[in-house]
């Protein structure tokens, strides 16, 4: 990972251009890259919480889930623009990962209603929200241990009429979807550097393999919005890049990206607009380098070594974390 | 020791239609258990309630298909009452109401106020459903040996109710064969794994685990009626000892197998048999009554399930290699 000024003038341009594959490497090359179109179009937003987007993919109004007296989340609103990259930072408890249950139907709020693509998803039940296109993991992965990588991806295809008990006596009416299937699934594990691993236990990975699998698995269904939550959680930082690219290549590529992360390094050089939480509330919104200056962050979330934290790229990128050879 | 009549014996156990039974009944608890993780302690109850659909309108008049659609609706109904307000929760819960389920089904079988329909405790005599059954026979009738096997041709534990149990365990290895190497068989195997993922991959996980539930519950309910066809409908011999044999049987064969079942249970029984004959023709009378090594078997069958679980938790057929990865 570079840490010269190109880098932090432009950050997730150079990045695209450094470690996605060289198919998804076409956006970066003449014109502006969808990195700089999303950063003007972000410009003429005001950075307040709530504020409305150009192009809402998703929009949330008055969502809260108390758990007995403690309220989890309570979003008066929140827009999440089309083809972007967002991020969902705040300190532990801020209720990033409930607000991501809530979104994709794994828990129903208290109170609340939200729309993807203009169509009301309160209340649809999990399996269904996947099926509209809003895909997501999991902070703790889920690889479905005992079975194999490739049976795992394959699982993750939508439109499989075989997956029909009736249609499942009859192979001559699946196998042909599931040759389909299994290349594109093929396809996935090339590019996630998983192919290697095709025939092994999910179970036998590491957990950064886990990560990433489980990510291919949830790009099976072409979903227009991924959902990651911690992606990098556990992950070593030579597969951080690598992760890294890969969601810049599905942004690249029109697929709208929300994720929750601690690593303030990961959210300062991926995000295209990132979203702050705290004590269930969305306390600021805005830019990647302005959102960390803002004041209600750096008082709930950043404290007093944010500078230590985020201010110094080339202390994140060094080998060693420096931390007590800084104030 | 005569060992050729111990032998013999074995050998019979191997294809009693009681072995047939029990490894229906274990493939049933397959797709539950083996495929999508359902945790059913009721299977027994499932079995009971094919027997009496069966043998109740059998003995109401009604042609063998329809008495056998009749079995096959009992078990429908009684997975849909069960499922719909378990399935939703966790797997523990499953287990929870199908033990109990399948002791109402049995108490209320054996009540006094359900004399007329089910006999109560001494339940229904063979004699009064096996009519319609044997009437299929293609075979004259009389007696045919085969090797030192000897039994009747039509009548009660006979040569035909043997063709017919094994006949039904090949269909259904067959079924599950190739439902698990379906994709439905892949979903199941998925929400057996972890369930939110299947979950949030867009798969109705509820439906699924249903349908599971309803095809391994009618396949106990035919398991169920060639139980009873060589005997009578007694409800108190089909209870929580059944079903724990099933289960025994099913991780001994292995769980997540097409064979595991059966030959867990050719195994079991067979085992079972050989030990009560040798215990019988070596132990003497004083020392170890007939009803005492009866007693014993048992005994042996539980510390052998005991060790199978320590030991070789994948079963005789399954992989091992699937097993060292379970983490949970």
């Amino acid at each position: 990972m570079s840490a010269d000024r190109t880098a932090a003038e432009a950050p997730v341009a150079a990045h695209a251009g450094a470690s996605t594959p060289t198919t998804h490497g076409a956006t970066a090359l003449g014109g502006p890259t969808r990195a700089q179109e999303l950063q003007a179009r972000f410009a003429a937003v005001d950075p307040v919480p709530g504020v409305p987007k150009p192009d809402p993919i998703v929009v949330a109004d008055n969502v809260t889930r108390h758990f007995g007296g403690m309220t989890a989340v309570d979003v008066g609103h929140l827009e999440v623009e089309r083809g972007a990259i967002t991020a969902l930072i705040g300190p532990n408890g801020a209720g990033k990962t409930t607000l991501f249950n809530l979104l994709t139907g794994f828990d129903k709020p208290s109170t609340g209603t939200w729309t993807f693509e203009g169509r009301s998803l309160s209340g649809t039940p999990a399996a269904k929200v996947a099926r509209t296109g809003m895909v997501r993991t999991f902070q703790l992965t889920k690889a479905l241990s005992r079975m194999t990588v490739i049976e795992n991806m394959r699982l993750g295809a939508a439109a499989q009429p075989g997956e029909n008990l009736g249609a499942a006596l009859i192979p001559g009416l699946w196998r042909s979807r599931e040759r389909e299937i299994t290349a594109q699934a093929e396809e996935l594990l090339a590019r996630f550097k998983l192919d290697t691993k095709r025939d092994d236990f999910a179970g036998s990975l590491s957990g950064g393999q886990r990560k990433l699998l489980e990510m291919a698995r949830a790009l099976m269904s072409e979903p227009t919005m991924v959902m990651l939550d911690e992606p990098m959680a556990g992950v070593n930082p030579a597969l951080t890049q690598s992760l890294l690219g890969h969601i810049q290549a599905l942004r690249d590529e029109g697929t709208t990206v929300l994720f929750v992360e601690h690593d303030m390094h990961m959210v300062r050089h991926i995000s295209d607009w990132v979203v702050v939480m705290a004590e269930g509330r969305i306390v600021a919104e805005g830019p990647p380098r302005s959102v960390m200056s803002d004041q209600a962050v750096i008082d709930a979330y950043l404290g007093a070594h944010h500078d230590t934290d985020l201010g110094d790229d080339s202390l994140l990128t060094d080998d060693v974390t420096p931390l007590e050879g800084k104030p | 020791m005569d060992w050729t009549r111990i032998l013999t014996n074995v050998a019979g156990e191997i294809i009693a239609p009681t072995t047939a039974a029990y490894a229906l009944a274990a493939i049933g608890l397959n797709v539950h258990f083996g495929l999508t993780g359902l945790l059913n302690f009721g299977q027994a109850g499932f079995m009971l309630l094919g027997a009496y659909g069966f043998a109740i309108s059998t003995i109401a008049g009604y042609p063998i298909w329809v008495a056998l659609l009749i079995a096959i609706a009992c078990a429908v109904i009684f997975a849909l009452i069960l499922g719909i307000p378990t399935l939703k929760l966790r797997g523990d819960y499953l287990a929870i109401v199908t033990i109990a389920a399948a002791e109402i089904v049995r108490i209320v079988g054996r009540s006094t106020a359900m004399t007329g329909l089910t006999g109560a405790s001494s339940g229904l005599r063979g004699n009064s459903y096996k009519e319609s059954f044997q009437a299929l026979s293609p075979f004259p009738d009389g007696t045919t040996d085969v090797g030192p096997l000897s039994y009747s041709n039509n009548a009660s534990n006979s040569w035909w109710i043997r063709i017919v149990g094994w006949a039904l365990v090949a269909l259904a290895c067959l079924l599950v064969w190739r439902l698990m190497n379906s994709p439905w068989g892949r979903v199941l195997k998925g929400i057996r794994e972890d369930e939110d993922a299947v979950r949030s991959l867009g798969k109705n996980v509820y439906a699924y685990k249903m349908q599971s539930l309803v095809l391994g519950g009618v396949i106990g309910a035919v398991a169920g009626i060639v139980y009873v066809l060589p005997r009578a409908v007694q409800p108190d011999s089909m209870g929580r000892p059944m079903t724990f044999f099933v289960w025994t049987i099913l991780l001994l064969g292995g769980a997540a197998t097409v064979f595991g079942p059966v030959l867990g249970s050719m195994i079991f029984w067979a085992a079972l048999m050989l030990i009560k004959t040798v215990m019988r023709s070596a132990v003497p009378p004083d020392i170890m009554r007939t009803e005492q090594i009866e007693q014993f078997g048992w005994i042996v069958v539980g510390v052998t399930l005991m060790l199978l679980v320590i030991f070789r938790p994948q079963g005789m057929l399954g992989d091992k290699k699937e097993l060292a990865i379970n983490v949970r």
